[in-house]
């Protein structure tokens, strides 16, 4: 697997808490992430600050959790804290599922101690003596570093009894996901480290309560651990000094799609879409049109050129119909299909619906499937209705936030392009180009020489015309196989 | 289950109960065995199922229902190269599918299958993490970025000199 491309810092719009490390150093020595400071934090909290003190910081600092939901990160380690139990356990969910981001893998591989420090504070913080990172089997280059760092932090007593002579004993344990993407969702998550399917149970009991084997359980995501070291670091004024008021710090996002420079970016919060999309991505590719940019995966939504302006915090791009999700930033210009991409992440939702209940398991397959009528051209605008409204249906009544949100892409996308789910159904037309079921074939007259390659190559016979004259595609015969495009030197045949 | 019935040699019913004993056959562990027992085995089946089920004492019908709950657990053995497609959203955005249906048209199989004469097997990734490279294909272990349809053709022929 090839390594991910940390985007340079083109523009000063980028500031590196998350990923500071990850390129600087090397990941399998642990002098190097000593050498940036690494472990201090951890000395620093268990030989000078008590656990209320030091849970006191991170809430002080306002972060707030990065894979998804940014619930506040103190808020979740004080509850923790307060369930009394014989038992505690501190996880990290590494389960990374959205289908188009990589930040939590690239802080693996890249600083994989900045996790393994973070989580002997949390344990530290919440009464919890073990740890356990679920990370997907298919991450095998973040695994194996991760196993590097955990037995160099045994050998050094910065894991292991007694951390830093203090008495405090705290280990960490890998356990392994199998390609569920459900499995992300923390309830999931636990059910699946207990060696089950990944299904979600209601909440409450929130882990927080009842989680790993029953007992009081802190989830938080990769990202989140990454930057706790630092908060202890340089302060919790310093944190919160950057970003929005709501929102503190900064939030990595994989930028990808049809932007010149795509790549993992780390950006204060605040920053506007227009100034990731153009000052960092560089703009569109090819010269196009911008359209769409989509954030929170297939929980998010898209959002639009009016939208460019609003800073990026968790608050706005809910008030935009997306939402923050785990990062994945895919930006779209005037050649992609709103249709077929709202199709394309409830196809994902399908396949990944774990089947539980029965609105997400039944209703977004119904979805893809509305979707798929439209798309080849045999919706109607009764259907226009129905998706609106099994939509709603779906996001009120599923059990898991799988389910709540997996109708996202399809109620942004109808907010924003009403008129190209318009143009679908009642001209039957895709302006983008993208759904093949509504173009058809043409011989451009001034491009065609009249060769008879096009008419060889038709295996229905739908091509008429003379050597050396213009030829011509009789639409009611052809079967949009495409043969006569690829035969034809001439660009004379094309789709639209 | 899978209808073949295979029988399982001495030292291969051997290496799994090593498996099982070294994750000391607790119930919680049935995950990791699995993954354990794919990579020796490089697929599940369902003897193999059964065997852990009767180590672990558990029914066989909940081995099953882990091994269909997790897409990474395959009950048909893979490829000799596995060719996987990234369709992720990068990728997806920048032209996947043209790249699925071409492997699909040429090598005349489907997701999820795997050729008679063993050489390959079909299957889709969400994100491999180089959505700069979209979109992406692996075979085995190298990855390809910036594929394009035309360039399926050269890609099996890397792996099939002889052609198809
Ligand atoms: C369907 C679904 C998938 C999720 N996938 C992930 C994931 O891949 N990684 C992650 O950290 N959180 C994921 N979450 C969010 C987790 O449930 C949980 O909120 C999070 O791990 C808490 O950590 P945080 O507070 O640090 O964000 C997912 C949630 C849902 C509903
Ligand atoms: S909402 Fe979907 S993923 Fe969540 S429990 Fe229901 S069926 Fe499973
Ligand atoms: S697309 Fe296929 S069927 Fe239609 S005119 Fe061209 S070759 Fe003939
Ligand atoms: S979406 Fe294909 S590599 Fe990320």
């Amino acid at each position: 697997m090839p390594e991910a491309t940390l985007l340079a810092n083109p523009v000063k719009k980028q500031i590196r808490i998350a990923l500071r490390n990850c390129g600087v150093i090397n990941p399998e020595t642990i002098d190097e992430y000593i050498g940036k400071d690494g472990y201090f934090a951890l000395g620093k909290v268990l030989t000078g600050l008590t656990p209320a003190e030091a849970i006191k910081v991170i809430k002080d600092s306002g972060i707030r959790g990065r894979g998804g939901a940014g619930f506040p990160t103190g808020l979740k380690w004080e509850f923790a804290s307060k369930n009394n139990s014989d038992q505690k356990y501190v996880v990290c969910n590494a389960d990374e599922g959205d289908p188009g981001a990589f930040m939590d893998r690239s802080i693996l591989e890249g600083d994989p101690h900045s996790v393994l420090e973070a989580m002997a504070l949390c344990g530290y913080c919440i009464g919890a003596n073990t740890g356990y990172i679920y990370i997907r089997a298919e991450y095998p280059l973040a695994i194996e570093r991760l196993k590097i760092a955990i037995s160099q932090a045994r050998e050094y007593g910065f894991l292991g009894n007694s951390v830093f002579g203090t008495g405090f004993d705290f280990d960490i344990h890998l356990k392994y996901g199998a390609g569920a993407f459900v499995c992300g969702e923390e309830t999931s998550l636990i059910h699946s480290m207990e060696g089950l399917r990944g299904e979600p149970t209601l909440k409450p009991p929130f882990p927080a309560e009842s989680g790993y084997l029953g007992k009081p359980t802190n989830v938080n995501n990769v990202e989140t651990y990454a930057n706790i070291p630092v908060i202890f670091l340089k302060g919790a004024a310093w944190f919160s000094g950057i970003g929005t008021e709501k929102s503190k710090g900064t939030k990595v996002f994989a930028l990808a799609g049809k932007v010149n420079n795509v790549g993992l970016i780390e950006v204060p919060m605040g920053v506007t879409l227009r100034e990731v999309i153009y000052e960092i991505g560089g703009g569109i590719r090819d010269g196009k049109a911008f359209k769409a940019v989509q954030t929170g995966g297939p929980s998010g939504g898209c959002l639009t050129e009016k939208d460019l302006d609003i800073p990026i915090d968790y608050e706005n791009l809910i008030a935009c119909g997306s939402m923050m999700g785990s990062g994945g930033m895919i930006v779209m210009d005037e050649d992609d299909c709103m249709v077929s991409i709202a199709k394309f992440f409830l196809d994902f939702s399908v396949e990944e619906s774990c089947g539980k209940c029965s609105p997400c398991r039944i209703g977004n397959k119904r979805l893809y499937e509305l979707l798929e009528r439209i798309c080849t051209g045999k919706g109607e605008m009764k259907d226009i209705d129905r998706l609106r409204n099994l939509s709603e249906v779906i996001k009120d009544t599923s059990l898991c936030g799988l389910g709540q949100s997996s109708p996202n892409p399809v109620l942004s996308t109808l907010d924003n392009f009403y008129h190209e789910y318009i143009s679908h159904v009642e001209d039957k037309k895709c302006t983008a180009g993208v759904c093949r079921d509504l173009m058809e074939y043409f011989i451009v007259e001034d491009n065609c020489v009249g060769c008879t390659a096009c008419a060889r190559a038709c295996p229905v016979g739908a091509i008429t015309g003379e050597r050396k004259e213009i030829h011509l595609i009789n639409l009611e015969i052809c079967i949009k196989c495409g043969a006569c495009m690829e035969k034809c030197k001439f660009d004379a045949v094309i789709l639209k | 289950m899978s209808s073949v019935k295979i029988e399982l040699r001495k030292d291969q019913t051997d290496k799994i109960h090593t498996i099982c004993d070294s994750f000391g056959n607790q119930e919680g562990e049935l995950i990791n065995v699995l993954h354990k027992s794919q990579e020796t085995f490089g697929y599940l089946p369902a003897e193999v199922q059964e065997l852990i089920a009767e180590k672990l004492e558990i029914s066989a019908a909940k081995v099953y229902g882990v091994v269909t709950f997790y897409s990474f657990f395959s009950m048909t053995p893979k490829g000799e190269f596995p060719i996987s497609i990234c369709t992720g959203t990068a990728c997806y955005v920048r032209g996947a599918e043209t790249v699925l249906n071409e492997f699909k048209k040429q090598l005349e199989m489907e997701v999820g299958e795997t050729r008679t004469d063993g050489k390959f097997s079909l299957s889709c990734l969400r994100c491999v993490g180089a959505c700069g490279l979209a979109p992406v294909v692996q075979v085995g272990d190298k990855t390809y970025g910036r594929v394009a349809p035309d360039d399926v053709k050269g890609i099996i022929e890397e792996y099939l000199p002889a052609g198809l």
